[in-house]
């Protein structure tokens, strides 16, 4: 403890002070040279290829790689989903609540609720890694508003999207597995 | 006595014990599938092997007994290396079904696949297909495939429902589980099964995909079905009950519990009908209002009342604690007339567990007072002195007498008529006041068994009187993490109060001198006024309950 406590005494005692101003030559407190470097800049952009975007006009195709909102894949009119619970328990956020039953289908059960509460989803993206069935993909989709607490729990008729249209993410995680 | 050595650590034991035995009275677990300390030895799931030393080979420490200077090696290399042999041949034909099998979370084999196994098959054909979604009985499904042939559902209703209804057919990998032909998995015990299973190959139909056993949590409660009064498990998820399960206890009821306990004794705590508040009548008509609305209402009235023309009506199904304070309040009134209504099917009994009194408590309720002095207080008295009318007023708590039709005739004749019911049944019907009283799934109490046991109850479900965390109620990985803005962690809470707490608002309304906080509070009082509660404590009844003075007789309940 002693030794450390000299330490500090000694690093204190180096301390310079912090902010540490630059002695200016009085050609450069003109600043007209500066103004004039900084405007050639601003020129030249002017006629460089635009780098941002014209959002919302123009919308942006994320990567495959990218994480939106977890949607249900909807397979042959259901949905691949089996209720295992996995993604509802892996969930950091409790975002997710499933309730399983019964169906005819061989895979023998199926979420008669599947819910996700898009106010708590911190989109880690581990449902999907969890899931046994690859049932539950991320998307692409980012844009999420609501005016009401209630309209940020979405259910199936929300997250059901076709296989079709997700094939790039099951492309992706297929080549990443 | 036997002194043998286990891992390196000498033990002495008993000489008539195997080898699972030996090591698991000294907290040594040795995996197994096929072996159960209540059924018979079958030695069939082979993965139990440990070393003894100069036996040549690996033996199975279900079958083998112990000797004197045995030396065991549950985890040699050797033993590991057979142990996962053993698992890897059991997965070759097990299916890959945890995702949508019930008992992933609590399945044996599950867990021993993650402990004991190396995490790879390298087994690449087709597994053999059968039928799944068999339904065994009333109560069972079957999936054969995930079956591991442990035989232990057959020798469960060989050896302890004494009803051979469960057999094995064909050889090698296509042996299946089937009933005997023109049989069913009917009998009364058939769902201890379910638990038996080291796999999900018997499911029960009722909890049949209800919830994942993660998201539920358990608490150590009482089985109010019969006089028995099975120790079990509640299992609960958002704040509703799911399935009952049962729980060791060599003194009432082993590892067993009935089907008709385990199915019937929980769903009117979820039912649509449960009484969300207090209600008075008001121009005929129940309506519902405030607590100190409907307390003070019976105090008022209940005053206009000579006391002899007052009854009261304890009830079996209420706690210890519940009946006492009813008999308090009934003494602080000078009431003499008070009794409970039996409910005994006779002959509906066996040699097992059910007993043909179908109420948790009726030995508890008679012990802490709920009983006339004599014939002339009793029940069939009151009975007849209202259709007298010289009863004019009856309280009567926690059941639907009423559904017997001679009692509802009864009942038309009263001026006042108090009711503590948890359901909408017969008894409201006639009532004045009804007040909402909780289930005994969320209620702390005590009943007193057929064998003058008394065991503890604790809630599973929380009202608005409880606060899952600060009153040390099970919790759920939801009830934890949980906020209350989450319409899936927060679950129904009821407006509804125990018994003895009604009871108590009432007796302070009435101008007694005693209030209690708590149920223990009326506990401790029941141990230092009744002798033969003497000595007793909730933390004495503990999990396991505590047995009646024995100095006093056994009080047998009149049918």
């Amino acid at each position: 403890m002693t030794n450390d406590k000299s330490q500090m005494t000694n690093y204190m005692e180096n301390q310079k002070p912090i902010v540490h101003r630059k002695d200016l030559h009085w050609w450069e407190m003109f600043y007209i040279p500066q103004i004039i470097g900084g405007m050639k800049i601003t020129l030249t952009q002017v006629f460089r290829p635009k780098f941002t975007r014209q959002y919302p006009e123009e919308k942006w195709n994320p990567p495959p790689s990218f994480r939106g909102r977890p949607v249900l894949v909807e397979q042959n009119g259901v949905e691949r989903c089996v209720a295992c619970g996995l993604c509802s328990r892996v969930c950091p956020s409790l975002a997710i609540d499933v309730q399983a039953s019964e169906t005819e289908l061989s895979k023998e059960r199926y979420p008669v609720k599947f819910e996700i509460n898009m106010l708590r989803c911190i989109f880690c993206g581990f449902c999907e890694e969890v899931c046994p069935e690859e049932a539950i993909v991320m998307s692409k989709e980012f844009e999420l508003t609501f005016t009401h607490q209630a309209d940020g729990i979405f259910g199936k008729d929300k997250l059901l999207i076709p296989v079709e249209k997700l094939k790039d993410r099951l492309e992706f995680l297929r080549k990443m597995r | 006595m036997v002194k043998i050595t286990i891992d390196g650590k000498q033990y002495e034991v008993e000489n008539n014990l195997t080898i699972i035995q030996a090591a698991k009275q000294n907290g040594i677990h040795i995996p197994h599938f096929c072996w159960h300390p209540h059924l018979s030895v079958s030695g069939n799931c082979r993965v139990c092997l440990v070393e003894v030393e100069k036996m040549p080979k690996l033996v199975i420490a279900c079958s083998t007994q112990v000797a004197e200077g045995m030396v065991v090696n549950t985890n040699s290399e050797r033993v590991v290396q057979a142990r996962n042999a053993v698992l890897e041949f059991i997965l070759i034909n097990h299916p890959l079904d945890c995702p949508i099998c019930d008992e992933a979370g609590e399945c044996k084999l599950q867990d021993y696949a993650y402990k004991y196994s190396v995490g790879q098959s390298r087994f690449d054909f087709e597994k053999v297909r059968k039928p799944k979604r068999v339904e065994l009985g009333p109560n069972v499904m079957l999936d054969t495939e995930r079956c591991i042939m442990c035989s232990r559902c057959i020798r469960f209703c060989d050896e302890v429902a004494k009803k051979p209804q469960l057999t094995f057919t064909q050889r090698g990998d296509h042996v299946e589980l089937t009933t005997f032909p023109g049989e069913q998995l009917d009998n009364p015990y058939s769902m201890n099964v379910i638990e038996l299973c080291p796999v999900g190959a018997l499911t029960s139909r009722d909890f049949r995909f209800k919830a994942r056993v993660w998201d539920m949590s358990s608490t150590d409660t009482v089985c109010v079905g019969c006089a028995r009064g099975c120790n079990m498990k509640m299992w609960v998820r958002n704040n509703e009950v799911l399935r009952l399960t049962p729980r060791n206890n060599p003194a009432v009821n082993d590892y067993w519990m009935c089907d008709y306990g385990r199915l019937n004794t929980f769903k009117h705590v979820n039912a649509a009908n449960r009484i969300k508040a207090p209600m008075v009548r008001k121009d005929g008509r129940l309506v519902e209002v405030g607590w100190d609305e409907a307390i003070a209402k019976v105090g008022f009235e209940l005053k206009n009342f000579k006391k002899n023309e007052i009854a009261a009506l304890g009830s079996a199904y209420s706690t210890n604690e519940d009946n006492y304070l009813l008999t308090k309040l009934m003494n602080h009134l000078g009431v003499k007339r008070i009794d409970f209504v039996p409910h005994i099917r006779k002959g509906e009994q066996d040699d097992l567990l059910i007993r043909e009194d179908k109420t948790p408590n009726s030995v508890g309720a008679r012990e802490v007072g709920v009983r006339p002095e004599s014939a002339e207080f009793g029940f069939a008295s009151i009975l007849n002195e209202i259709k007298a009318g010289n009863i004019k007023a009856l309280y009567v708590i926690d059941d639907d007498i009423a559904a017997d039709p001679v009692i509802a005739d009864a009942l038309l004749k009263l001026d006042f008529l108090v009711v503590h019911a948890s359901n909408e049944n017969e008894t409201i019907k006639f009532a004045d006041v009804v007040l909402a009283s909780s289930t005994y799934a969320e209620k702390y109490g005590t009943f007193t068994n057929f064998q003058g046991r008394v065991q503890r109850n604790k809630p599973a479900i929380s009202t608005l009187e409880h606060d899952r965390i600060l009153d040390g109620m099970a919790l759920s990985r939801l009830d934890k993490f949980g906020a209350p803005n989450d319409r899936w962690t927060t679950g129904l809470k009821r407006d509804t109060r125990a018994s003895w707490r009604i009871l108590n608002s009432i007796a302070a309304v009435m101008g007694a001198k005693w209030k209690y906080n708590s149920c223990e509070d009326v506990f401790n009082e029941i141990a230092s006024t009744i002798s033969s509660f003497k000595g007793l404590s909730f933390l004495k009844i503990g999990t396991g309950g505590a047995m009646l003075n024995k100095n006093k007789e056994t009080v047998t309940v009149k049918s």
